[in-house]
């Protein structure tokens, strides 16, 4: 029987709430499957997936820390791609902001003062900010397809990182280890408990959520990324143009890359080395439609997949399951994602049948 | 062997995995349809190539294997992006980093195991020429076989009527579907060809041209295939000179490497990503003031009125 998809009238606020409970609850379920078929116990893969994470003051701490990145990528992301601008390429950015903020660290050390945090800070945002700039403007000047130059963009920053490490920034003292001198006091971000790693920059992120989804809901901007996405003709016709938006959007979430960058740099790793980000700009992505492109459901879906980041650790040691299991979850969370969407918004009907062909 | 004829024998085989997963997504776009998960297919169907090959000890049963890895994670793209009208860019995304994922854990227990690559044919006399006799006739069956395709597609899409009807499919679905044409179907039939390509492509990495599996092993190949349909302005031929562009590339930053040119190797390995995106703007410069060359209807949605 042939199904067709009709648009429902009624598609509400209960939906949009509802769709990304369902895909979440449908992966739980197919990774149960999958955990059964690897052998495992479902039960017990799926508590130390998903519960043990959560078991103690340590784990909370972590899971803050982790979703610190995820959540600063994404609500830049949800501008971009809210207004129609496929920036893919926020893993870059985030690392070009963890060189260019951690290049002040490492430049300065020894010879540091309270005015190398906030230059940190500002060099990383910048960087991601030129860095998202170069897609942004070749898109708009040549029509250059900005997905494949901001992800092709990716693999240069990583192979700068990797240079810079093993070349002119290699800590003299560190036993020719490919990574930097550890930094130092004052190029370092402050703890915020004893016991764990969360640190200042979980706050700036919860001050960005909050400044974005103020942005989003209440002014002009908000609203010309939100009608450039929903209707690119209606915004031309009110004088909006969507050049000027895409520089924005990128310039935006490429800052808040970078800012996600130097943030990992100075509160939780402390130095730069190669594989210094578990692939944090790619996660984002998911975050930021598991969020369904919104500023608060980003900090709400970075929490959870921030869990399921530490889960995947923990699987590795306790369960010997590999750490790819991650990015399968993740990959089946986002189709489950896209598919709900659609469920929610249409209505699967069989077809009519048609009178005459 | 000159040592020229040795570098032109690798870039060949460089080119190869590029020419195939380009060529099929070269189709896919034709037909209207965006599908960023060629990374992901092209990996999947390495692992699967490489985890079939070794358990069964036939090389025929991995290339059968990886073709159909791709083309299974095309069909739940397809599902998605067809069957429930998801955004096609999110989708392919979605494809990339759930294929990348399930690569690892599929080839896990294969990691560095080692196999006898797939042989090259000779062709009797003809490969004993100087210089195109090794180049030309002293290849494995997939060069031979990516060339064919290449003709074949072009012959396909220019001159048959289901080509006709694909390009129409993406050029514009409306007036297609118009004519009474099942659009869905044709976009179906198209991922899945293109799914075949990139899984093909993955298996010629991981039987044929390393050939052993590592993780990650793609390197992102699947992104600069997709680089090259944008270069090639969706011409079969013209995808074929991109393919040996880039292969002819990453080859001579091996050899610049291992020469030890005095720049850091790291600037040699991301100098295929630079062309790369050099490579998009300048044709998108030379096109100016064209107007399009990519089909009218590419990534768009479209679901059949009733």
């Amino acid at each position: 029987m042939p199904l067709v998809l009709e648009r429902r009238a009624d598609a509400g606020g209960w939906a949009l709430l509802l769709s990304p409970l369902l895909a979440v609850a449908l992966t739980l379920a197919s990774s149960l499957v999958i955990f059964w078929f690897l052998g495992q116990d479902p039960w017990r893969a799926l508590r130390v997936y998903f519960l043990l994470p959560l078991s103690d003051s340590w784990g909370l701490q972590e899971v803050a820390v982790k979703a610190t990145p995820l959540v600063l990528i994404a609500v830049g992301l949800a501008l971009c791609f809210r207004s129609g601008n496929w920036n893919i390429g926020a893993e870059g950015q985030f690392l070009i902001g963890a060189i260019c903020g951690g290049g002040v660290a490492v430049w300065s050390h020894g010879a540091g003062g309270p005015w190398v945090l906030p230059l940190m800070l500002v060099a990383g945002a910048l960087g991601g900010m030129l860095y998202a700039l170069i897609p942004a403007v070749l898109k708009t000047r040549l029509r250059v397809n900005e997905i494949l130059v901001s992800l092709m963009l990716v693999y240069v920053a990583e192979f700068l990182l990797d240079w810079l490490v093993r070349g002119p920034w290699r800590d003299p003292m560190g036993f020719n280890m490919p990574q930097t001198v550890t930094f130092a006091r004052d190029a370092t971000l402050p703890l915020l408990f004893e016991g764990g790693r969360m640190n200042l920059g979980s706050v700036i992120a919860l001050v960005v959520v909050v400044a974005a989804a103020l942005v989003m809901a209440r002014t002009l901007k908000g609203f010309e990324i939100r009608l450039v996405g929903d209707a690119p003709r209606a915004a031309r016709f009110a004088g909006f143009s969507d050049r000027r938006l895409t520089i924005t959007v990128f310039a935006v979430s490429g800052a808040l890359a970078g800012l996600a960058g130097v943030l990992e740099a100075a509160g939780t790793v402390r130095q730069l080395l190669p594989g210094f980000s578990p692939a944090y700009g790619f996660t984002a992505i998911i975050v930021a439609f598991l969020g369904r492109l919104n500023p608060v459901g980003c900090l709400v879906a970075g929490l959870f997949i921030a869990i399921t980041f530490i889960g995947g650790e923990n699987a590795q040691i306790i369960l010997r399951l590999p750490r790819d299991m991650t990015l399968v979850f993740q990959g089946l969370l986002l189709f489950y994602i896209l598919a709900c969407d659609t469920l929610v918004l249409y209505r699967l009907r069989p077809a009519p049948r048609r009178s005459t062909a | 062997m000159t040592l020229a004829t040795a570098i032109l024998l690798t870039v060949m085989t460089a080119a190869t995995p590029l020419l195939l997963a380009a060529l099929g997504e070269l189709v896919v776009e034709r037909a209207g349809v965006l599908n960023l998960g060629v990374e992901g297919m092209m990996i999947m169907g390495a692992a699967s190539g490489v985890a079939v090959a070794i358990v069964t000890g036939s090389s025929l049963l991995g290339v059968l294997a990886a073709i159909g890895a791709g083309m299974a994670l095309a069909a739940l793209f397809a599902l998605l992006t067809l069957g429930l009208s998801a955004n096609q860019v999110a989708a392919g995304l979605a494809l990339t980093i759930f294929g990348l994922g399930l690569s690892g854990v599929v080839g896990a227990p294969f990691v560095g195991v080692q196999r006898e690559g797939i042989g090259r044919i000779t062709v009797p006399f003809l490969s004993d020429l100087p210089v195109i006799g090794p180049i030309l006739f002293r290849q494995d069956p997939f060069v031979y076989g990516s060339v064919a395709l290449v003709i074949a597609v072009s012959w396909f899409l220019w001159r048959t009527k289901p080509g006709l009807i694909l390009r129409a499919c993406g050029e514009n679905p409306v007036s297609a579907h118009a004519l009474g044409y099942p659009v869905l179907r044709i976009r179906l039939y198209a991922v899945l060809f293109g799914g075949a390509c990139a899984g093909l492509a993955g298996a010629y990495l991981s039987l044929v041209l390393t050939p052993f599996w590592t993780a990650g092993m793609t390197a992102g190949r699947g992104w600069i295939a997709l680089a090259i349909v944008v270069f090639a302005s969706w011409l079969p031929f013209r995808a074929l000179l991109g393919a040996y562009l880039f292969g002819g590339l990453i080859i001579l930053q091996l050899h610049a490497q291992t020469a030890g040119v005095a720049v850091p190797s790291q600037l040699l390995a991301a100098l295929p990503y630079l062309i790369t995106i050099l490579a998009l703007t300048l044709i998108m410069a030379m096109r100016r003031g064209q107007g399009g060359v990519a089909p009218a209807g590419l990534g768009l949605t479209f679901t059949p009125d009733r």
